[in-house]
């Protein structure tokens, strides 16, 4: 499908050649016309790395945010303005260390937003650390004997937490990131996508070959409602799951437990203050 | 002992004090509505300990024929709940002090010295009544007993106040109360206790609020409709406040999972057309600096209300102190402009407060409101707040295709648009960036961007809030102060009877008056008066003015100056160089 709404033209991209980001943009752009979001209605947050300068290369509303903070904004933009689709997007760096704390209490507080992770298991932009999801034994410049904590496991977390929204997808199966990416955006509640990818430049142990040797398909008849058994796959090892894990549908999005939207969705910015509420406010405050 | 007289006119402070959890607060807050509405001018101000029960804490309420609004060094009534009470206080207790209480808390109590003290059996009534949770209820029937407040309008209050609780627990409150005020009229008919205090019909009709509601008030005002925070004393009673009137009001407040989520939420929602506050304190404050900065680069308006507590690190966490001034104006890293306000007075919390708002919306820069534990936690009644000026003033343009939301102008502001207002696009980046906002490196817009940011100072500052001088104009003497100490530096200085001093409040510390010079020059003697031990504003001034201040008084044990000890050390200075 045409993506040229949200093209840039020919921009100067801080991406290396062969970066997994390429295609989870190509498979985003794709996502976002195929369900119909107008650029206009549409703010992209992100963090700090190279996944998350994602927001400059398509045409949208953004918001580069502080490093590993793209939830809070991303979660009070969606807070003031329900008409507007909100994607916080960074790398596993930003979005579960520097952020983890925000990870947690987002899927917690579960705003009607997406969350998509690049994952490349490698710090790109300090150039070739460690990062949270690092395999253990991944030997770089400051991990010189290999790292020596485990890694971070995103899938199991959220659902650990109930997320209502929980999948995974690999960078270089075009098709299927932005099928699942379609389902996470028009999912409600908070939705996380984590996706594989390799890092071209940094990370010579989790290659385009390694992933396909590492990854399979949650099969047809997996059922995501079934939280036990979405955890028991979210802890596999040996060969990653590739899917939606786990949806707990119908559960509250956080604005629709804010007493602002119990009765109408405008968006606050279009909402007066009642003047002669406060004035008689105060005045409660002489007789009581 | 039995024969002790108080007698006392006009202006009497009273002290209860006793451990955390033994409803001293309760009392406070029933007293000082009571007798503003039987007509009494009220001032009521806390001290307490970091812990949720045991230690010692006290609420001094000051009930006056005037209008009152600072705190004393004198205690003419004391009630202690707790032998600790008395050794707590034992600086502030003199031999004119009136103690009310159980002979076994005197007897308890280390210096065993106190002379003027009538025994009160709290104990022994609490405990027919039903417990010991009712000595505190037994004080407030006392106190309201000395002076005179109605026995019905008294039963209704507390019926009403304890109507939450079941009607089990209104009774025994309110024969507590009864047991109380009977009490209260034997002391005066045997003439134990003489009180004349004045009433005034005019007052029972003001209002009465503390230094939370007043910045809570003033939020609501400024159009505020989005609160994210994390609790932290003193300032949680803020977001308390604004999360009561959520509904009321059409706010979203939201406790987040820590500081730097709190002011980062905020920026969002100010970036999609909310207007956000935080509030925090200290190290609080401190965990939030770098979202100041992202503030300052992506041009966001941001309110932001730090109530002070004595640091570093954990300090003292419910004290008080104005030590955060320059934290508050060096925050954030980088250079870009900011604007800090101060209130003194209730009336400047709700109004600065809601300035606040404009200010940020139009200069598109963070705003701060400083206050402090005492500040926020002091009650006084006060005729209203003028809310008939309220204007919400809404900086949001419209956007075109072409958009560009940093724009650069020749005043630094370039107009805001949201995402989904418009056909334009809205473009937010920390990184250095260019007009539409997409991150460069291009080095001569770096510096053209870094000017138009500072740029907006110019017109920050020309819009800056005079001082208020208090006083004759042809002073000789200028009392220096910002922030909360407005009242007791004001009192203090009446105490001084001298008409050749005046006291110069700074309501707005950041920028500094372009006109404060011209005060400091005319005075012949000048003396700044700050609760922290760098004279932060004193060096501010220096820096902005180049004028030195010559005389300091500091003070930073956690607690606010009284009148009395800020009397006592002007005096000391005017009296050293005559």
């Amino acid at each position: 499908m045409d993506t040229e709404q949200f093209d840039m033209g020919n921009i100067d991209m801080a991406w290396c050649p062969g970066c997994g980001n390429f295609g989870i943009l190509k498979a985003l752009k794709s996502a976002l016309v195929e369900t119909g979001i107008q650029p206009e209605k549409l703010v992209i947050v992100s963090g700090i790395g190279q996944a998350a300068k994602i927001p400059h290369y398509l045409k949208t509303n953004i918001f580069n945010g502080l490093h590993g903070r793209a939830l809070p904004p991303a979660t009070g933009i969606k807070a003031v303005n329900p008409g507007l689709t909100v994607i916080a997007e960074s790398g596993d760096g930003d979005m579960y260390g520097e952020g983890g704390n925000h990870f947690i209490h987002a899927i917690r507080r579960n705003p009607d937003i997406t969350n998509i992770i690049h994952n490349n298991m490698v710090y790109g932009l300090t150039k070739g650390q460690a990062s949270p999801t690092s395999q253990s034994g991944f030997i770089t410049p400051v991990q010189v004997n290999g790292t020596n904590s485990e890694p971070f496991n995103p899938i199991a977390v959220a659902i650990s937490l109930d997320a209502s929204f929980v999948a995974r997808v690999f960078a270089g199966d075009f098709e299927y990131t932005k099928e699942i990416m379609k389902k996470a955006i028009t999912h409600k509640g908070y939705s996380v996508v984590d996706i594989l990818q390799p890092c071209v430049t940094f990370n010579k142990v989790n290659t385009y070959e390694w992933f396909k040797d590492h990854i399979y398909y949650l099969e047809d008849n997996y059922n995501p409602s079934d939280r036990t058994e979405a955890f028991r796959r979210a802890i596999e090892k040996d060969r990653l799951p590739l899917g939606i894990f786990y949806i707990h549908p119908g559960k509250p999005s956080f604005n629709e437990t804010l007493p602002v939207y119990s009765k109408e969705t405008t968006p606050l910015f279009r909402r007066e203050l009642d003047s002669e509420k406060l004035v008689g406010f105060v005045d409660s405050k002489r007789t009581a | 002992m039995e024969n002790s007289i108080l007698k006392k006119t006009e202006d009497i402070s009273i002290v209860l004090c006793g451990k955390a959890g033994q409803g001293i607060q309760t009392v406070e807050q029933i007293l000082t509505r009571l007798l503003k509405l039987s007509g009494f001018h009220i001032f009521a101000t806390k001290e307490y300990m970091s812990r949720v029960r045991g230690g010692s804490n006290s609420t001094e309420i000051r009930v006056s024929s005037n209008r009152v609004s600072s705190l004393l060094n004198r205690i003419d009534i004391l009630i202690p709940f707790s032998a600790a009470a008395l050794g707590h206080l034992k600086k502030r207790i003199s031999n004119e002090t009136l103690i009310l209480a159980d002979k076994e808390i005197i007897a308890d109590n280390e210096d065993n010295k106190y002379l003027n003290w009538i025994d009160i059996s709290f104990s022994g009534i609490a405990s027919d009544i039903g417990g010991a949770i009712y000595t505190n209820i037994i004080s407030v029937g006392i106190i309201a007993g000395l002076f005179k407040v109605g026995a019905d309008e008294l039963d209704h209050y507390i019926e009403q106040f304890f109507s939450t609780g079941g009607k089990k627990s209104v009774e025994k409150n309110r024969s507590a109360v009864q047991k109380g005020y009977e009490i209260a009229q034997e002391l005066l008919h045997s003439k134990k206790i003489q009180i004349d205090v004045a009433q005034n019909a005019d007052v029972s009709g003001e209002i009465i609020i503390n230094g939370a509601e007043a910045v809570g008030i003033g939020a609501i005002a400024g159009g505020c409709n989005f609160i994210s925070s994390y609790p932290m004393s003193p300032s949680t009673s803020v977001l308390t406040f604004l999360s009561r009137n959520a509904e009321n009001f059409n706010l979203i407040a939201e406790q987040v999972e820590d500081e730097i989520s709190a002011i980062n939420m905020a920026l969002g929602a100010w970036y999609a057309g909310g207007r956000a506050m935080v509030t925090t304190s200290g190290g609080g404050f401190a965990l939030m600096e770098e979202a100041v900065g992202l503030a300052g680069m992506i041009e966001s308006p941001m309110v932001i209300h730090v109530a002070q507590r004595p640091g570093p690190a954990t300090g003292l966490p419910t004290r008080t102190e104005q030590g955060d001034l320059q934290l508050v104006l060096y925050s954030g890293h980088g250079e870009f402009p900011r604007i800090i306000l101060a209130p003194g007075k209730l009336e400047d919390a709700a109004d600065l407060t809601h300035r606040a708002f404009n200010l940020a919306d139009k200069y598109q820069v963070p705003v701060f409101i400083l206050t402090d534990q005492y500040f926020i936690d002091s009650y006084y009644n006060i005729p209203s707040l003028n809310l008939s000026e309220t204007h919400i003033t809404q900086y949001i343009e419209k956007t075109d295709h072409d958009y560009k939301r940093y724009r650069l102008t020749k005043n630094g502001i370039s107009p805001r648009g949201i995402p989904g207002y418009g056909e334009g696009l809205v473009l937010a980046d920390s990184d250095e960036h260019d007009e539409k906002g997409h991150i460069t490196e291009d080095l001569d817009l770096r510096i053209a961007m870094v000017d138009k940011r500072l740029a907006k100072l110019t017109g920050i500052t020309e819009e800056a809030i005079p001082p208020e001088l208090v006083g004759k104009k042809d002073y000789k003497v200028l009392l220096i102060g910002w922030g909360s100490t407005f009242h007791v530096i004001r009192e203090a200085m009446e105490n001084l009877g001298r008409v050749d001093v005046a006291l110069l409040h700074f309501k707005q510390v950041y920028p500094v008056h372009p006109g404060t010079l011209d005060y400091l020059k005319k005075a012949e003697r000048t003396i700044v008066i700050e609760g922290n031990a760098t004279c932060q504003f004193g060096s501010l001034v220096k820096i902005t003015t180049g004028f030195d201040i010559r005389n300091k008084i500091l003070k930073y044990n956690g607690i606010q100056f009284t009148v009395e000890e800020l009397t006592e050390q002007v005096k000391a200075i005017l009296d050293q160089e005559g």
